[in-house]
């Protein structure tokens, strides 16, 4: 108690600012209570983690690399991809690393025969079903788990189907579509609350839908861009970045990255710049930016085509 | 909230059948007329309608329309203030909503494994010749036919449900079904002759044991609907019902615990979980319980039944509906519940109807509702249908689907007695749990546990079909083993020669005649990498092509997964591609590369499914990998 006395003190003794502020107590932010921390046991070794986090977090700490797909720190855990799947000692079942709590006295394994097994079947279920050409993290596992999906054949069923280009913006490959529910979460209750797409059609069949499929232009879609920000494979994609990928023109080691703060309004997000060739073709921001979380709105996201319109006259 | 909706517009029909579940809107706001004071209101969320009455509405559109369209859908979004693509998702999902135009009579003719023991491969073929093929339209584009999965009618295989569509919707049950008398009901559909009952009723040949006097007087489960199956109150009350409900209002709710404890009753939904358990977890919340506090506690059956090969839960609440409703209501007593749903399966019309003409009288009786028996205990029961997916069986997909949301499994844990329905602690069991409850209460605990053995207490269900002499439900104590129980339906029809047994359903295991001796019971089917499940034993004789059969379980599985986790939702696809090329005899490599594949995938469906729909959708053509070499 006496120390927060002291500390509020020192702030009242805080030099006075240029412009005044009425004098009294500073509000502080309340003292982070300290979270009991759990210990647990991953490959052998012992850890300790703060209570609540996840076993995806406890491997972290660990330095494990974990693969995930349908997990983002900015969305709510929907853990339906599986490819984080770990070995619970006493549970019948692997269980989802990037969702389940750590309990005290877990003792897990994260690269047992089990575990390998049922990454390496996922990347192959995934691979041998939609088109991964676009989520090079994809392939960087499939590689590290011996991951061989044409043992399926080549007459097995895909998702593969024409490319949804229904506006100036932005198109949606749902051909590459692992249906990681995270562009459903963006654009709901997680971000954006439009709600203009939801997951529609049950089983293989289940696909990323506005209603009865309508075009983006009849949907409630504002363009925010929020669920291509979230996309792992690059279904939903710039149209800028498309039709360059399409003249073979797309070039990522040519590209430079600026950090800077949109123009347009007062909130300030951040938005980083992607350049290729004295042209902006992409715009995103940082998912670790408190202000964004990695998430924009039309404008800042697709509204710098005025930066590359030179006015008459003018020169470079 | 601010809804983006397209152009389409809603019929005044459609608008009538929104309205029949909604009443009529307030406002334009709600998609009403507009008038002068919409100007002047003002909205809270208490107005709005909840987003759980989807369902229900869903159906009645689909019920009066015959198909939802897009601008049914917008009238629907703007009543309940959701999103259209939501309702979309919802709608979507489940089997029994047609997103396209379709006729209002439509034949639903079951081509599942134990109809297909009884030949509705030969009456499908023949509707194909007399209606054309299925899906095409008939009697003057009034009606078309399709092929489903099973219907839960298998003791009378071949089975057909017939729905339909108008102001006046039917639907209708023949079984054993013939191409004639299919095609004979579909014109009387259409002409709008349907029979007032969706079906009839008979204890002759849906439990064969009831003809049998000595038989008979062992039953217990079946024991009041051997005597009477008119499903009326008086009945009901003449053969000890709901003394199980007033003996546990005097034994408290503590004490009926502890009877339900020595009862060592497991859930009879497949789990095999101790009923005691669940209710115990709700009990020691119940001081969380307040009248100004949000929290609540629900009790949910699962009469979702939709197991192939599965038709027990449709004969108790056809039966004896109101020993439902008593099992729920002690359930209610014990963990503090004071809303109760029933789940029932949405290709039951007369378990539906029986189970609600129950409640209306229960209701009226005092035997639900406001002080319960003059004993100050209030609850009340709603029934919801499902709409068409095996998966809502599932017990958190039951949640969402009742909740207006996909019904899409969730992660477990949480367990439902921490956060079910609603989010909120929930017991949930299956129909014959719940009408084990009053005998065991009645009679005490300890002298259930009697019955059985020391691991599996009690009696049980099962449904014998497929190639069996006389198909039905029958019950015995635990602990038979197949053999009897297979003598006792008369052993193999046509005196055939037997080749397997699937038990436990879709998500069961097979058997071979080797193994009749095993006891049913949890432990004795465990032993032999079996399972009860949820008490199926269907027989196949030796005509039959169990190559089939493992193709048509696994396209049952391809087309109920949900699609959530990719290890199900592709895999099962994989699998039933696998099983069409080994029937074909070209395998991809060798027989033993295809079927190492295989082995493989049921692996890491087991180990990386989130729920029991992926963890098993391997397991029936397992058990018989393991027992026959049927692609040699
Ligand atoms: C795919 C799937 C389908 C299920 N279907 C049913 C069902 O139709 N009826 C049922 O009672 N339990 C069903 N279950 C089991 C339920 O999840 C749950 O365990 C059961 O309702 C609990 O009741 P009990 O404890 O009385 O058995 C199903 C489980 C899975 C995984
Ligand atoms: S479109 Fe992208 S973000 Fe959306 S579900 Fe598919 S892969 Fe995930
Ligand atoms: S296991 Fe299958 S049914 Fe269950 S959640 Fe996953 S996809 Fe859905
Ligand atoms: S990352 Fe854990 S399930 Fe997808
Ligand atoms: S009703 Fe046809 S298999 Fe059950």
């Amino acid at each position: 108690m006496s120390d927060r006395r002291a500390e509020i003190d020192q702030a009242l003794d805080a030099p006075q600012p240029a412009i005044p502020v009425p004098r009294g107590p500073v509000p502080l932010t309340p003292p982070r209570l300290a979270r009991p921390s759990v210990e647990i046991k991953i490959d052998g070794k012992s850890v300790s983690v703060a209570e609540g986090s996840t076993i995806l977090d406890a491997t972290k700490q660990l330095d494990i690399d974990t693969p995930t797909l349908c997990f983002i720190e900015s969305l709510t855990p929907v853990n339906v991809c599986r490819v984080c799947v770990v070995e619970l000692e006493g549970s019948r079942t692997l269980v989802p690393a990037c969702s389940r709590k750590v309990e005290p006295n877990m003792s897990i394994l994260t690269d047992s025969e089990r575990v390998r097994l049922s990454r390496r079947l996922v990347l192959e279920f995934l691979a041998s079903s939609v088109d991964l050409s676009t989520a090079p993290a994809m392939q960087e596992y499939m590689e590290r788990y011996g991951a061989h999906p044409e043992r399926f054949g080549t007459v097995c069923a895909t998702l593969a189907q024409p490319v949804k280009i229904d506006n100036d913006l932005y198109v949606r490959d749902y051909g590459k579509c692992v249906l990681c529910y995270k562009c459903v979460e963006a654009c709901g209750v997680d971000a954006q609350n439009t709600f203009a797409i939801a997951v529609a059609g049950r089983g293989f069949s289940a696909h990323i839908a506005t209603e009865f499929d309508v075009p983006l232009p009849d949907s409630a879609c504002v363009y925010c861009g929020n669920c291509i920000g979230v996309c792992p494979t690059g279904a939903l994609m710039f149209k800028s970045e498309y039709d360059m990928r399409q003249a073979g023109t797309w070039d990522e080691t040519r590209q430079t990255q600026t950090d800077t703060i949109c123009p347009y309004c007062g909130v300030g997000c951040e938005l980083t710049v992607h350049e290729q060739e004295g042209r902006i073709v992409r715009v995103t921001s940082p998912l670790h930016h408190s202000v964004t979380h990695g998430n924009l709105c039309i404008k800042g996201r697709f509204g710098w085509q005025f930066v590359q319109i030179q006015p008459a006259g003018q020169k470079d | 909230m601010d809804l983006h909706l397209t152009s389409a517009q809603s019929t005044a029909e459609e608008r009538a059948a929104v309205d029949a579940e909604l009443g009529p809107p307030d406002s334009s706001w709600q998609g009403g007329q507009r008038q002068a004071s919409d100007t002047r209101a003002a909205f809270n969320d208490d107005q709005r309608v909840p987003r759980h009455r989807i369902l229900p509405v869903l159906h009645s559109l689909q019920n009066r329309v015959g198909w939802i369209s897009t601008g049914a859908l917008n009238y629907v979004a703007v009543r309940m203030d959701l999103p259209p693509a939501e309702i979309y998702g919802v709608a979507s999902f489940y089997g029994m909503f047609s997103l396209q135009p379709r006729p209002p009579v439509v034949a639903h003719v079951c081509d599942d494994i134990a109809c297909f023991a009884r030949g509705s491969d030969k009456l499908c073929t023949e509707l194909e010749h007399r209606l054309g093929s299925a899906g095409s339209t008939c009697s003057g584009g009034r009606a078309t036919w399709l092929r489903s999965q099973c219907l839960g009618l298998c003791e009378r295989a071949p089975a057909m449900l017939v729905r339909s569509a108008g102001t006046q919707s039917h639907e209708g049950v023949l079984a054993p079904a013939s191409a004639e008398a299919v095609h004979f009901l579909m014109n009387d559909a259409v002409a709008g002759r349907m029979p007032a009952e969706p079906d009839s009723f008979s204890i002759h040949t849906s439990v064969p044991q009831a003809a049998t006097k000595d038989a008979a007087g062992q039953l217990r489960l079946l024991q009041r609907l051997s005597r009477s199956s008119s499903g009326h109150l008086e009945e009901y009350l003449r053969f000890d019902g709901y003394e199980g409900l007033r003996k546990s209002l005097d034994l408290g709710p503590e004490d009926t615990l502890r009877q339900l404890s020595a009862s060592r009753l497991l859930g009879r939904g497949g789990a095999a979980f101790p009923t005691a358990k669940k209710w115990e977890a709700l009990f020691l919340q119940r001081y969380l319980l307040r009248e100004d506090s949000p929290r609540a506690h629900y009790v949910v059956c699962n009469a979702d039944e939709s197991e192939p090969g599965t038709f027990k839960d449709r004969i108790l609440m056809e039966g004896d509906p109101f020993a439902v409703l008593e099992g729920m209501t002690i359930a209610a007593f014990v963990t503090g519940a004071k809303q109760g749903y029933i789940y029932l399966r949405g290709e039951y019309p007369l378990a539906a109807k029986r189970m609600q003409l129950a409640i209306d009288s229960a209701i009226q009786s005092r035997f639900l509702g406001n002080n319960i028996v003059g004993r100050g205990l209030n609850f009340n029961i709603e029934i919801r249908r499902g709409a068409g997916a095996y998966i809502c069986g599932e017990e958190t997909a039951l949640f969402n689907s009742i909740e207006g949301f996909r019904g899409e499994p969730r992660n477990k844990p949480p367990f439902p007695t921490q956060s079910g329905l609603f989010r909120q602690p929930t017991a949930v069991n299956n129909v014959e749990t719940l009408v084990n409850v009053p005998n065991i209460i009645r009679e005490g605990g300890a002298t259930y546990a009697r019955l059985g053995t020391q691991d599996s207490t009690g009696t049980r269900l099962f449904c014998l079909c497929g190639h069996v002499a006389r198909p039905g439900v029958y019950e015995t104590a635990m602990g038979m083993t197949l053999r009897q129980l297979i003598d006792l339906a008369g052993g193999i029809a046509g005196g055939k020669t037997l080749q397997a047994v699937l038990l436990g359903g879709a998500a069961g295991a097979f058997v071979s005649p080797h193994e009749l001796d095993t006891p049913l019971t949890f432990e004795g089917t465990r032993a032999i990498g079996a399972t009860l499940g949820s008490g199926v034993v269907m027989l196949f004789d030796s005509t039959v092509d169990l190559r089939l059969i493992l193709l048509r379980i696994a396209s049952f599985f391809r087309h109920e997964t949900c699609g959530q986790c990719v290890p199900c939702r592709v895999g099962v696809v994989r699998q039933q591609e696998s099983l069409q090329r080994l029937t074909k005899a070209k395998p991809l490599g060798s027989t033993t590369e295809e079927i190492a594949v295989l082995r493989e995938m049921a692996q890491a469906m087991r180990d990386a499914s989130i729920c029991g729909l992926g963890q098993t959708a391997a397991s029936a053509l397992e058990s018989a990998l393991r027992r026959w070499s049927l692609f040699s």
